[in-house]
């Protein structure tokens, strides 16, 4: 590697995580550790019916007989969960009844991170749903969505306005069966966003939900639930980051979707947890289960995904293609870099007829990091001309990083078409000194050549999230060339 | 005007010495061609000059517009009018050649104290100059050299060279590869280019570019050294005889 860059990436690599910075505020936390006080303390907190509180300890008794998985390609030491705070919520002095009421410094938090609470300054055609801890402190657009018949809220709103709606539907495509860390989230999952797109309803604005995690020693464990009705449209986005902390922080979230007839949701995620520093102390664990369901004919789920943060990223956004002619698609970019570690990838089961699924996932590593891609296409036995395509390329920056690809394909139908490319490549030098012969420096180089790699799955982001988007992709990496 | 001034220039790849001390002089408006057997370091004087860093620079000055070119990273030479064409030019996927030309155009810009070009104005600019080298929109349109022909290639380093508007353009080897009807379109952009405040250095193995874009200046390389500098006739002489008598001529004279 040439003198220069390596300096390059030295000084990238100890620059310091934009959005680390802590807020200094009052939270009220439960005792560290778990048990089955801890579950009754968070649903009192939230004054849950007790049919809540009856899920979560079934949750936690099934979590107590699983084990870690290990089948990852991530390494990490034992968890301690006794260790961990599991609800910490910002106090505020009085219940806001309006979002002119928010603690200012709460507000002032999110501002600095770029999210506005206030509805005046909002990003155009944004509704917000602002998450710290284990609260949600606010929800923007309320009202307007509202007479549309379209429901934004948090999940602790939701479980006491919409019973009905969340006894059917949490846990209906996640079951806190699912994995150890499903088990884990339904038994101590504190908030996260509700959304709800009546029949032939198309919202008219993006849906997001911004997660910050701020108290120390705490996990964050929320839940996200989007039923989209009959014929109906949503897009929906998420974005995260937490601050620069020596300890590993553990956030173990479920998404759940679940789309009917003709209906189309658009989940789109930015994931920007802390990652760690360059020797790889700190940063998140972001463990991470999303899922969503085309219940009904012709219904189409699509996951976009932009990682760049988190010290472990553990996560598979999946679609169950249940209705005939649904489509699954899943977009990914995953940056890794220095000693962060990703295992990220999709499962597309194919169940309904003339299915069809696509799978576009970019790895781009350097440092000493470890990216994998990991995916499952199954085609079932009824799954009569279900048709995939995947495409899986890996872009290294230097010669000390790993890039990994392990595809699954079972295919019990005959008519199914299933297709798989891959490919691995290096930024080059040839390609830097190209760059630089033409007047662009090589930082701006390096971040031209990783945007145009990863350009199919940036083109997928709606129009507000892009740029943004495309600045972090070369912030994560600026520097890392050899 | 003094546009380069090469004085004893030694470079090497690794501990390889490849220019054993090379002297030139180009004035503004003078064409220039390198010739040489292959293997003599034609192209590595290109990339030396270019600023890449493969090659060490073991002793020697390059004088460009009274600033020290050694002293520079690659990209300020390029902003300062160093313009290379690639012998073998990159691709680099999912990046538009347009967008490419823009960013590239307007570093450029920015280095000169200009501002940034729009989209108006750049497609304006584009469009004149892409008459220059008869390159088509939907190439332009295209990932950058991705599944260009080697004609496309060749061509659109000289759309790049003609949107760039260098005071120095080097081109290495622009010709190989090329079939007539290509060379001529790539000749022709040059010419139209070729004014009394830019200079050129042509690269070149064969003496046929040289039919399309006369120079006034030819030098043979041999083995690191300019051997022999004259003007279009020696390139004629070269076609003749081949480079076996410059390498002769170079053994009876006692190396």
């Amino acid at each position: 590697m040439p003198e220069e860059n390596e300096e390059l990436l030295d000084q990238i690599t100890s620059s310091e995580y934009k959005y680390g910075f802590v807020t200094d505020i009052e939270s009220e936390s439960a005792p560290k550790g778990l048990n089955e006080n801890t579950i009754r303390f968070i649903s009192a907190k939230k004054n849950e019916p007790d049919w809540m509180l009856e899920y979560r300890l079934k949750a936690y008794r099934h979590w107590l007989t699983m084990e870690t998985p290990k089948w990852a390609n991530v390494a990490f030491p034992p968890i301690d969960y006794q260790d961990i705070i599991y609800y910490s919520a910002p106090k505020q002095k009085i219940t806001p009844n309006s979002l002119d009421e928010i603690d200012p410094e709460l507000r002032l938090t999110f501002e600095k991170l770029g999210i506005s609470l206030q509805e005046q300054k909002r990003l155009t055609g944004v509704a917000v749903d602002a998450v710290m801890d284990s609260v949600s402190v606010a929800t923007t657009f309320k009202a307007e969505l509202a007479e549309l018949g379209i429901i934004f809220c948090s999940m602790s709103e939701a479980v006491h306005e919409h019973p009905e709606l969340i006894r059917k539907h949490l846990g209906s495509v996640v079951p806190y069966t699912d994995n150890y860390f499903t088990a884990l989230n339904s038994a101590v999952f504190s908030d996260g966003s509700f959304c709800y797109i009546p029949e032939g309803v198309r919202c008219p604005m993006e849906l997001s939900t911004y997660f910050r995690i701020n108290a120390a020693n705490t996990g964050q464990f929320e839940r996200t639930l989007i039923v989209a009705e009959a014929g109906s449209y949503v897009s929906y986005l998420e974005g995260c980051t937490a601050p620069m902390r020596d300890e590993h922080q553990l956030h173990a979230a479920v998404v759940e979707i679940s789309a009917f007839e003709k209906s189309e949701v658009k989940y789109s995620t930015v994931q920007n947890w802390y990652p760690g520093n360059k020797e790889g102390i700190g940063g998140i664990y972001n463990f991470v289960t999303k899922r969503g369901i085309c219940q009904g004919d012709h219904a189409k789920i699509s996951w976009t995904q932009v990682e760049t943060g988190s010290a472990i990223t553990w996560k598979y956004p999946s679609v169950i293609l249940k209705g005939d002619y649904s489509v699954g698609e899943f977009y990914s970019v995953a940056v890794t870099n220095n000693m962060q570690q990703a295992d990220t990838g999709t499962k597309m089961i194919h169940i309904g007829k003339h299915t069809r699924s696509r799978i576009v996932s970019k790895g781009i590593s350097a440092g000493k990091s470890n990216n994998s891609y990991r995916g499952l296409v199954q085609v079932g036995r009824n799954a009569v001309k279900a048709r995939n395509f995947s495409q899986c390329d890996s872009l290294l920056l230097g010669d000390q990083c790993g890039a990994h690809t392990f595809p699954y394909i079972e295919v019990k139908n005959s008519s199914a078409i299933v297709e798989h490319e891959a490919t691995t490549s290096k930024i080059g030098e040839d390609q830097i000194f190209y760059c630089n012969q033409r007047g662009i420096d090589t930082e701006a180089a390096v971040a031209l050549i990783i945007n145009g790699f990863a350009k199919e799955v940036m083109n997928q982001l709606p129009m507000e999230f892009a740029v943004e988007a495309q600045k972090l992709l070369a912030i994560s990496l600026e520097g890392s060339v050899g | 005007m003094h546009m380069l001034s090469i004085k004893n220039l030694q470079a090497g790849l690794e501990d390889k010495p490849i220019l054993k001390g090379i002297n030139l002089e180009i004035k503004a408006g003078e064409v220039h061609a390198i010739m040489g057997p292959n293997g003599s370091g034609k192209s590595t004087l290109a990339s030396v000059l270019a600023g890449r860093q493969n090659f060490e620079v073991t002793a020697g000055s390059v004088d460009f517009l009274g600033k020290d070119l050694l002293d520079m990273a690659p990209e300020e030479r390029a902003r300062e009018g160093i313009f290379l064409a690639f012998q073998y030019p990159v691709e680099i996927p999912g990046v538009s050649t347009t967008n490419f030309i823009k960013a590239a155009v307007n570093e450029t810009r920015k280095h000169r104290g200009l501002e940034a070009l729009d989209a108006v104005g750049f497609l304006k600019m584009m469009k004149e100059k892409m008459k220059l080298v008869q390159i088509d929109q939907s190439l332009l349109s295209r990932s950058l050299n991705e599944g260009f022909s080697g004609g496309e290639k060749k061509r659109n380093e000289i759309f790049q060279m003609a949107m760039l508007e260098p005071k120095l353009a080097i081109l290495d080897e622009t010709d190989s590869g090329l079939d007539i009807d290509a060379l001529r379109i790539v000749a022709n952009g040059v010419n139209q280019y070729r004014n009394k405040d830019n200079s050129f250095l042509l690269v070149t193995h064969y003496q046929r570019l040289l039919d399309y874009i006369v120079p006034d200046f030819v030098h043979v390389l041999y083995n690191g050294r300019i051997v022999k500098s004259g003007t279009k006739e020696l390139a004629l002489e070269l076609e003749e005889k081949g480079y076996d008598f410059i390498k002769s001529e170079w053994a009876l004279a006692g190396e």
